[in-house]
């Protein structure tokens, strides 16, 4: 009585192992094989896959009705309606970005992307539509507004970040004082454990929104780094369009409305959307 | 203002989204787990051959899939196998998958361990009485076996739940995902959110993985 019993069973789970492979070859990402897909390509099948974080709010997260919103997920929408396609939201964390976009499983990376060299070398990086830089937070009491005023003054900031080791590069008169955690860098500048915390500008000036008594006395310190979309190394027809399609978007400020939507409510009046958005591709 | 977290829940489709990331991480663990039974159970059997070239081969594939860490191989199955073979398996397919090659590996050596710890005698005697080898493993020893190996079993089912969140690196939004979603949009206006959030989570978890144990205890008494 056992022995069918069991071979009922085995092919049972045979056959749903062989439903979720079927399963996934008809999903549109397996027709394409691990190929970047061309700018026709993707226009031809009515879909694009973009890859955008589902957890960095203001960025790119999913709303309490389960729906992709943010400044990149903004973006996003308006290549696919201007591709005349439908847009596909593919979750990706930060420590994948780059395989998603070798294997092709995505056309686009939308995901707060930081153009760096080491990155350029394996995908292929869009112009610009934001700028980042480090953001100094010091109480409203004892602002501090220009950077020679941090000379002598006791700074805080977390260990591991690019605000330590812009610091420490650039600024040696500077003492710093380090923490471990966000929350303890925080509670240090509260209670005046430190003259002023050093973090990146868009985390500094949605704390400094939050708290009460602190400004952001210096919102863009040191060179800015970029944030741009990506596409699979050598994709240029979709490269070449994203460019192209910038400069349209930047001639009716398309940045600055999705910075009112998507970024204002966060950062308010602190900061104006020129210090973080990019029109037209170029800083 | 301050809100408590817990308003967080009933916001939108929030707990229904957290219920469908269960049902993610439940499906993805579940499916793998019947699957490492099923083919564990098949290694193991091989596994208890004397033949030196079977011991080694088995025994390489244990190590290796022990060794390896799980996110390693999701990376594996999950963008090299299109990288190099051109095999485009979708993030739940790929997990599963991955979830099947590891969990088979130590099921297979739980099989093992439950069959050579019976007794020797036990061979021996049911050999005298005329049975066939495969009569012996199908009527004698394994029954045995599989007594013994209802905790460990157990244990390596919840270990599958447990390591489920991996999967959100390959873009598959699993229960504990679906928790960071919803508490990243909310940490200015519901500072306490995580709490709540992540406190349902651990419910869900507990929920899933509690019923598993109650039913192997019920087994193991009947079974005595």
């Amino acid at each position: 009585m056992s022995v069918p019993r069991r071979l009922i069973l085995g092919s049972a789970l045979a056959s749903l192992a062989l439903a979720a492979c079927s399963g996934s070859s008809s999903t549109p990402a397996s027709s394409t094989g691990g190929k970047a897909r061309t700018l026709e390509e993707i226009k031809s099948s009515g879909t694009i896959r973009i890859g955008v974080f589902s957890d960095k709010a203001p960025f790119g997260y999913v709303d309490a009705e389960g729906k992709y919103a943010g400044y990149d997920v903004i973006y996003a929408e308006r290549i696919a309606k201007d591709l005349g396609a439908k847009v596909e939201f593919v979750p990706v964390e930060a420590a994948s970005r780059v395989e998603f976009l070798e294997t092709a499983k995505v056309d686009i990376i939308l995901a707060n992307f930081t153009v760096t060299p080491e990155r350029a070398e394996k995908v292929d990086f869009a112009g610009p539509y934001m700028k980042v830089s480090l953001g100094v937070v010091s109480p409203e009491a004892a602002a501090i507004t220009a950077a020679d005023q941090l000379a002598g003054k006791n700074v805080i900031v977390v260990k591991g970040t690019t605000a330590e080791t812009f610091l420490e590069k650039n600024h040696p008169e500077v003492k710093l004082t380090k923490y471990e955690q966000y929350t303890e860098a925080t509670n240090a500048l509260i209670d005046g454990r430190g003259d002023a915390w050093v973090t990146d500008n868009t985390e500094a000036l949605a704390w400094a929104a939050g708290a009460q008594g602190f400004t952001v006395g210096i919102a863009s310190l040191g060179n800015p780094d970029t944030i741009a979309g990506a596409v699979t190394k050598g994709n240029s027809t979709l490269r070449d369009w994203l460019n192209q399609h910038l400069v349209t978007l930047g001639e009716e400020k398309f940045f600055h409305s999705d910075y009112e939507q998507t970024l204002k409510p966060v950062y308010g009046d602190a900061v104006s959307a020129d210090e973080l958005v990019v029109e037209g591709g170029k800083l | 203002m301050r809100h408590s977290g817990i308003e967080l829940l009933f916001q939108g489709q929030n707990f229904l989204r957290l219920l469908h990331g269960l049902w993610v991480s439940a499906s993805i663990a579940l499916l793998a787990m019947s699957l490492s039974i099923v083919l564990g159970t098949g290694l193991g059997i091989v596994m208890t051959s004397k033949n030196r070239v079977v011991k080694f081969v088995t025994r390489a594939y244990l190590e290796t899939m022990r060794i390896m860490p799980q996110i390693v191989l999701l990376f594996l199955v999950f963008f090299d196998l299109t990288r190099y073979f051109n095999v485009n398996l979708d993030g739940w397919s790929a997990a599963v998958v991955v979830f099947t090659l590891w969990g088979t590996a130590e099921m297979g050596d739980l099989v093992r361990a439950a069959i050579t710890s019976i007794p020797k005698h036990q061979y021996s005697s049911a050999r005298a009485l005329g049975m066939t080898p495969w009569q012996v493993q199908r009527a004698v020893i394994l029954p045995q076996a599989i007594r013994r190996l209802l905790p460990t079993t157990i244990n390596l089912t919840n270990r599958m739940i447990m390591t489920t969140p991996l999967v959100a690196l390959i873009g598959v939004v699993e229960v504990l995902k679906t928790g960071q979603q919803i508490i990243d949009p909310n940490r200015f206006a519901y500072p306490d959110g995580s709490l709540w959030i992540y406190g349902t989570v651990l419910l869900l978890y507990f929920a899933v993985c509690f019923p598993i144990s109650r039913v192997a205890r019920l087994l193991e008494r009947r079974w005595s």
